[in-house]
């Protein structure tokens, strides 16, 4: 870890693929469809003729950068342009229906530099360690982290609860359709083959929240979003002095992506939901959390670019990826036959070290980067007629939906779960709970029947999942996040000059 | 135009580019222009990585570029059910693994038949081998079947999947060597192994691949090959250790079954000289596959006896009916 390695990251070329890399990623994961892991996958052969630190460069940039630019959709059109700004669709959109688009977007992308930035300090420094604590992490912890995440669900829907609830269980019905990844049943296709693959969680995402949302632009002849004043630039002073007011939340929501990004498996839109989760149960009073809050933008953009860093760290350390686009970067490792895993580090260690240093000059990068992006992305959708702006999302849903797996079937899945997503919307369910309850089904579902499968081979059953450390915190955690809206409630009902 | 007298004419100079544009299709050779290569699973798995050591050969030898694409879904069913929908003018293949295409339809309806799959090469394998982590107290292989025998059922072995090549060598082991051990299924290899280093269990059912990614941090107890692994010289085969079993999981490419005889054996003859190359096979060994060269010719030999051998063990284990 000297010098060299930094300056070795310096070079007009590894700097010329940071910047490239950044653009890139930001601009395919500001489409929605297209996802980290397509655009890493895409650029792969490019990589080929690189030498190994300019291929992990330019593949860490352009995946941090598609993290980043998801939250341009999520805020502007309330879809999520990569599963892991999910949950900056919850303040996002309303902050742009508030007029404040330009502010969210400029909060988005402090909150992303600085999460990306812890991410990938701890990957420098502490990787060893961190390594070690994704080990820990059994199928029990998995489990429990799940229903952790199920039970945010339940207190993000507190107007709604019923209704957050079943749109949780529709959304792990849904998860249960197609072949069951560790029994090999065949469940709930009904016979049809458009239905053995099962329901893709990208292409339920788009489904859910995109097709409503353009649904809804064609109801009405007013304007998508209203500026709140004509207001030119994206406010850059205004939003680093929101992020700086806020310093607390990010630091504790770029150490909660860190943490949940090392568990391989766990990805980017766990983060973002434990984070906000945290960020709402420690909002000061005041603040409207779900009606257009900052500091919630803020606490998921920081956890999920986070989660890049943290998931190099079981990639890098165990050769075990951390996330999806994390297992493409270590194919493309093995062909320019690096060996990742234990051996990585003291074989390749200036490999290594060069690319944590281009994966931090690409994430410092992002800042002007984005915020330029992030103006010009914030104009064109707020100026753009209806008339363009609707078939031009349309025409990219379908696209991007189809790219996942080269498969029709993803596209049908695509339109019908919109269909279905718009009519429940009129009935008052989101389509959050949905796609959370699609995508931490099976991590529950897995984790219960490996932990089960153990503790009851060796008579453990009780001890297995009540006994070990990591899980009664995670329990514990559900509780308090599970108790804390009524407890609030209570309180404020005994002071009631303590509310605003 | 459109009058009775020159539509005939104007007929025969449609079907006359159309016989054309047909024969210039037959007689050009395979690759033309660039080839898709249809993955039916995530990127990262073995079955990327021995693809993507393919594609550079590709392009050395042939002049095309070799596409990776990725078809996940069902255990690899979404991507085999939808192999003969693809175009069938030799550009595009797919990956096959076995046993997946024999155990899959034999168990369920997944949309499609093994004989549906078009198989033309098998390029190679991932032997199977238990690997456990490398601060166990199991030494040798007789350590870890004493201890099964002692404690039935309480010896847990992680695994890729359910009833994969993980699971049916556990099936046949714990047959051979009479006793009761318990399967843990995991999404992947990635998944199998971080459990086995994080001591949620205490052995896995793996490949040679796993061993060489992990280096010292695991152990391998024995492969399932018929002779020792270059990269493991100190791993004793089950053969050696009295149990008759060598396999793994294999992996070749098929073509959808439109295409003609000609692109069969053109695509065999491709995937066998790449498999040739000398560099590119001590590649493959050095990540821990073992080579294989079953060509088109000798392929229905070859699944026959996989068939038989795969099914009977999933039978009795009433895997399947």
């Amino acid at each position: 870890m000297d010098l060299s390695h930094f300056l070795g990251a310096l070079t007009p070329a590894n700097l010329a693929f940071a910047l490239f890399g950044v653009v890139a990623g930001t601009v395919i994961g500001s489409i929605p469809g297209l996802t980290a892991t397509m655009a890493v996958a895409v650029l792969v052969p490019l990589t080929f003729v690189l030498p190994p630190e300019s291929a992990l460069i330019l593949l860490g940039a352009i995946y941090t950068g598609a993290i980043y630019g998801g939250a341009y959709a999520a805020i502007l059109l309330n879809t999520p342009g990569t599963p892991s700004a999910i949950a900056t669709t919850f303040d996002g959109y309303p902050m742009a229906r508030k007029g404040q688009a330009d502010l969210a977007i400029s909060v988005a992308c402090y909150a992303s530099v600085t999460g990306g930035l812890v991410g990938a300090l701890s990957l420098l420094f502490l990787a060893p360690p961190l390594s070690r604590i994704a080990l820990a992490f059994g199928p029990v912890e998995y489990f429990w982290l799940s229903v952790f995440g199920l039970s945010l669900i339940a207190s993000l829907s507190s107007g709604n609860l019923v209704k957050g609830l079943a749109g949780g269980a529709l959304g792990m019905l849904l998860s249960c359709v197609g072949i069951a990844e560790i029994s090999s049943d065949v469940r709930l296709t009904g016979g049809s083959r458009t239905l053995v693959g099962g329901i893709e969680v990208v292409a339920a995402l788009i489904g859910l929240y995109c097709i409503p949302v353009l649904i809804e632009m064609v109801s009405t002849p007013a304007r998508h979003l209203e500026p709140a004043s004509d207001v030119r630039g994206i406010r850059f002073r205004d939003g680093a002095l929101v992020a700086w007011r806020s310093k607390l939340n990010l630091l504790r929501s770029s150490v909660i992506g860190t943490v949940v990004g090392i568990l391989p498996g766990a990805g980017g839109s766990v983060a973002g939901l434990v984070a906000y989760s945290e960020a709402r149960r420690t909002a000061k009073p005041g603040q409207r959390f779900g009606e257009g809050e900052p500091d919630g933008v803020m606490a998921t953009e920081a956890a999920n670019n986070a989660t890049v860093g943290g998931g190099f760290v079981p990639t890098l350390v165990l050769g075990i990826p951390g996330t999806p686009p994390d297992a493409v970067i270590l194919g493309a490792l093995m062909v320019q036959g690096v060996r990742t895993g234990p051996a990585l580090f003291s074989q390749s260690g200036s490999i290594v070290y060069t690319f944590i240093y281009g994966l931090l000059i690409a994430t410092c990068l992002m800042l002007p980067v984005g915020l330029l992006i992030g103006r010009y992305a914030y104009r064109s959708i707020l100026h753009f007629p209806k008339a363009v702006l609707v078939p031009t999302v349309g025409f990219m849903t379908i696209i991007g939906t189809y790219a996942i797996r080269n498969s029709l079937s993803d596209v049908a899945i695509m339109i019908g779960l919109g269909t279905l997503g718009w009519v429940l919307g009129r009935f008052g369910y989101a389509a959050s709970p949905i796609v959370l309850g699609l995508i931490l089904g099976p991590i529950a579902e897995q984790g219960f029947v490996q932990a089960w499968t153990i503790g009851a081979a060796t008579d453990e059953l009780g001890a297995m999942f009540f006994g070990r450390p990591i899980s009664l915190a995670i329990i514990a955690f559900t509780l308090l996040s599970v108790a804390w809206p009524a407890v609030r409630a209570r309180r404020s009902a005994i002071r009631p000059d303590a509310t605003s | 135009m459109n009058t009775p007298r020159t539509f005939p004419s104007s007929l025969a100079a449609v079907l006359g580019a159309v016989a054309l544009g047909l024969a210039g299709t037959v007689i050009a050779e395979v690759p033309e222009k660039q080839v898709e290569y249809v993955i039916p699973f995530g990127p990262g798995g073995e079955s990327d990585i021995s693809a993507r050591l393919q594609q550079p050969y590709f392009k050395e030898k042939f002049g095309q570029d070799m596409v990776i694409t990725y078809k996940p879904g069902g255990g690899g069913a979404l991507g085999w059910s939808q192999l003969n929908d693809m175009n069938a003018d030799g550009h595009s293949i797919m990956g096959i693994n076995l046993p997946h295409i024999i155990i899959q339809p034999a168990q369920k309806e997944v949309g499609y038949t093994t004989e549906d799959i078009t198989a033309i090469h098998m390029f190679h394998y991932t032997p199977d081998a238990i690997v456990v982590n490398a601060s166990s107290p199991y030494e040798t292989l007789a350590d870890l079947v004493e201890d099964a025998e002692t404690n039935p059922g309480k010896v847990t072995l992680s695994g890729s999947g359910k009833a994969t090549a993980n699971h049916l060598a556990q099936i046949r082991f714990d047959e051979m060597a009479g006793i009761e051990t318990t399967y843990v299924p995991f999404k992947g290899t990635g998944a199998a192994v971080t459990a086995l280093l994080g001591n949620q269990v205490k052995a896995e059912w793996g490949y040679t691949t796993v061993g060489a990614t992990q280096g010292d941090q695991v152990r391998l107890l024995a492969v399932a090959m018929e002779e020792r692994h270059p990269l493991f010289p100190d791993v004793p085969t089950f053969t050696e250790l009295g149990y008759d079993m060598v396999g793994g999981a294999y992996r070749g490419i098929a073509v959808p079954s439109g295409a003609d005889e000609a692109t069969r054996t053109r695509w065999a003859d491709m995937i066998a000289e790449i498999n040739a190359d000398e560099k590119f096979r001590q590649q493959m060994l050095d990540g821990g596959f073992a080579m294989l060269d079953v060509t088109y010719e000798g392929m229905e030999a070859f699944m026959q006896e996989r068939s038989e051998e795969y099914l009977k063990t999933a039978r009795d284990a009433g895997l399947v009916k």
